[in-house]
């Protein structure tokens, strides 16, 4: 038998579903999303959100999809644990991992989707799946399709969840493709923050394509750090989607590091007069590492607020790239937006391509924005060498000094403290 | 002070050094012992910023003729961070901002990085808190120094008593102050000259670089060299000082380059 190396043939290929009836809403959302996969295509170049990364790697990859196996012990992965995290759901190659979770399973509004389906079917329908659009993003619809578990984080009602919620991917299987899923859902007034992290466990090989939907009901307040650091030979797909309703507040602070490959989308829905989201995002690569940030912003409603900043850090031949679009709708008057990307450039081989895209159709807004493009300043150096640092030592400092922005804002302690550790000792060329 | 048998701690002979294929530094010599304060003056553009900054090693001079020797060492061997662990120190006429990197943070890395290289014992980050703020006082600095970013934000007298406060903490045997006086008002520029002095030992020395006298009211020279075009062309005790202010810089130019025609 010949093995078709397309990913996305093979994956059609191999739907586990196709005997299952629709019985379901969730068999019928499946169906229907790998219906929708079968019509599409992977992207390339040649597409205009595609022209800076090349996924043409991934279509020779005859990845199959990651199977539940629970190999993991918690020795192995609890240097991965946050202190401060009293809720922690662990999820190995995509799949539910009880042993190395804490949460309350009598609270049911912190669980995985087989969970929620026996207890809350109707409240998972009404959620799952209706964000994350997945009529044209083909990986979005594959793990749509694969569909079989995912985190659910359901805050009720005015409810504010003092400490962080640590959602941890964590891959382990060789040649194989997972499919993370996270739903978060904030009732009205209720307040949470949320940590969702992606690492690999092991040096296997494999692709994460990642689904995150976020509901914000009115005066919601949400934190959400999010942390790729995949291992150098993984390709990390990804897509968040988040709807604020009126007056909620979203901040996001997006950390990626790790993966041979990845691509980011995310999409931030301002639905509801006097929303507000801040986006801040990080990343930090090198050897031949590409990365890829993409976001929109979308002002629907009036007197919405967006604050967004993101910056790169390239070393040797590694390429990052940015593209922020922001849309402000003709209703959307009294809107107020802001953009920054600051890239930092460590060798002659590295290389940045950013983006501001800025689609306004409202009159009464105020919208700004900026990209700078720029290597470590010599006065800088000389400085700090004229204090005794070394060259070494005086790099890592100021480019740890142009992370810190971005890493200073994640009211995680010791997330904090691990990302600064991290940095400080990454050797700069 | 002029201590008599006093070891050289510099020696600074016939240096040439250009930017850019353009030549700013035409031929200085100067000695500098232990114990003694040196004054550079000069008008803007006469290259005694740039002799302060190769001394401190600025990678963007080219020493085209002339030796430096510090101590036992030839500096110009010596890349800027190797000057700083033999002992030289250049407080800076414009220093770097950092954002994002706490000023405590910064001068415990410059401390023990220098402690090491020499030999001496590192500070935990307790000890060091101790050990900061009593020099602190030095300068009467508000504890909430330590806590912002290193200089970002921090008004003209801030970033000058953090310079010299990082004098104070690294110990030189020789202290290059670029224009320790520029954006400073009276009640600022008494307390830098005040930390200045206290740090200032019959083993230390110290060259100031300035425009104006005003600074050596308050850090009194031992010798006051004039700068014009690269080079030394006047030297003299601090009554020089004085009469610069009188006189002004056009009879010590008019006077160089009248001696120039008679040498040449």
């Amino acid at each position: 038998m010949v093995i078709n190396t397309d990913y996305l043939e093979r994956s059609l290929e191999l739907w586990p579903f196709t005997n299952t009836k629709p019985s379901s809403w969730l068999n019928q959302l499946r169906a229907n999303a790998i219906d929708q996969a079968s019509m599409l295509r992977l992207p390339t170049k040649r597409d205009e959100e595609w022209r800076f990364t090349d996924i043409s790697a991934l279509t020779h990859l005859p990845f199959r999809p990651s199977q539940p196996e629970n190999i993991i012990h918690i020795g192995d992965v609890e240097h991965l644990f946050l202190k401060e995290a009293k809720i922690r759901l662990v999820f190995i190659d995509g799949y539910f991992s009880s042993s190395l979770s804490i949460f309350d399973p009598t609270s049911l509004t912190v669980g995985n989707l087989p969970m929620f389906l026996s207890s809350n079917s109707a409240y998972l329908e009404s959620h799952l799946g209706r964000l994350a659009k997945y009529e044209d993003n083909v990986f979005t619809a594959l793990n749509t399709a694969f569909l079989s578990d995912a985190a659910v984080v359901s805050i009720p009602k005015n409810a504010a969840v003092r400490d962080p919620i640590h959602l941890l991917f964590i891959a382990t299987q060789n040649e194989v493709t997972s499919y993370p899923r996270c739903l978060l859902v904030c009732e009205e007034g209720s307040n949470i923050t949320l940590v969702e992290e992606y690492i690999a466990h092991n040096n296997a090989k494999y692709i994460t394509n990642s689904v995150s939907e976020f509901f914000l009901a009115p005066h919601a307040n949400v934190k959400h750090i999010r942390i790729q650091r995949e291992n150098l030979e993984a390709f990390h797909l990804a897509n968040c989607a988040v709807s604020l309703d009126r007056a909620s507040q979203y901040q996001s602070i997006s950390i990626s590091t790790g993966a041979r490959i990845s691509r980011y989308n995310q999409n931030v829905f301002l639905n509801d007069e006097a929303a507000e989201c801040t986006i801040d995002g990080l990343t930090m690569i090198s050897n031949q590492q590409l990365a890829d940030t993409h976001s929109c912003i979308d002002h629907i409603k009036p007197h919405g607020t967006s604050y967004q900043q993101h910056k790169c850090i390239v070393n040797e031949k590694a390429h990052a790239v940015f593209n922020g679009r922001i849309v402000v709708r003709p209703h959307a008057q009294q809107t107020n937006s802001s953009q920054s990307s600051r890239n930092l450039l460590l060798s002659k081989t590295a290389q940045v391509n950013t983006k501001p895209q800025l689609e306004i159709f409202a009159d009464d807004v105020k919208c700004a924005h900026g990209a700078t493009v720029g290597q470590l300043d010599e006065e800088e150096l000389f400085y700090l060498g004229s204090r005794g640092l070394s060259p070494a030592t005086a790099r890592s400092l100021l480019t740890y000094a142009f992370a810190a922005e971005v890493i200073n804002r994640i009211p995680v302690t010791s997330l904090r403290q691990r990302l600064e550790q991290a940095i400080l000792y990454q050797k700069s060329e | 002070m002029i201590v008599s048998n006093s070891k050289t701690i510099l020696a600074v002979q016939g240096l040439h050094a250009s930017i850019n294929g353009k030549e700013i530094l035409k031929g200085i010599d100067l000695t500098v012992k232990r114990g003694e304060i040196h004054a550079i003056m000069g008008l803007n553009g006469s290259g005694k910023s740039t002799f302060a900054k190769v001394l401190a090693g600025h990678s963007a001079y080219e020493i085209t003729a002339g030796s430096i020797q510090f101590e036992n060492k030839n500096l110009l061997d010596l890349p800027p961070e190797e000057r700083a662990h033999a002992g030289l120190f250049l407080a800076f006429q414009y220093p770097v901002e950092i954002p994002g990197v706490a000023n405590i943070q910064f001068l415990r890395l410059a401390y023990n990085t220098i402690q090491s290289q020499r030999g001496k014992e590192e500070l935990d980050p307790l000890e060091f808190d101790d050990f900061v703020r009593e020099k602190m006082k030095l300068l009467n600095m508000k504890p909430d120094f330590l806590d912002r970013s290193v200089n970002e934000g921090f008004s003209g007298g801030e970033k000058k008593r953090n310079e010299i406060l990082q004098m104070a903490l690294l110990e030189p045997r020789l202290s290059i102050l670029d224009e320790m006086d520029s954006g400073l008002d009276i009640d600022a520029l008494k307390t830098v000259a005040n930390g200045v002095n206290q740090i200032m030992n019959k083993d230390n020395a110290t060259i100031l670089v300035t425009h104006y006298q005003r600074l050596l009211d308050y850090i009194v020279p031992d010798f006051v060299h004039v700068m014009h075009a690269g080079r030394i062309v006047l030297t003299g005790g601090k009554e020089l000082a004085l009469e610069l202010e009188t006189r002004g810089y056009d009879w010590v130019i008019n006077h160089s380059e009248s001696t120039n025609k008679v040498t040449a």
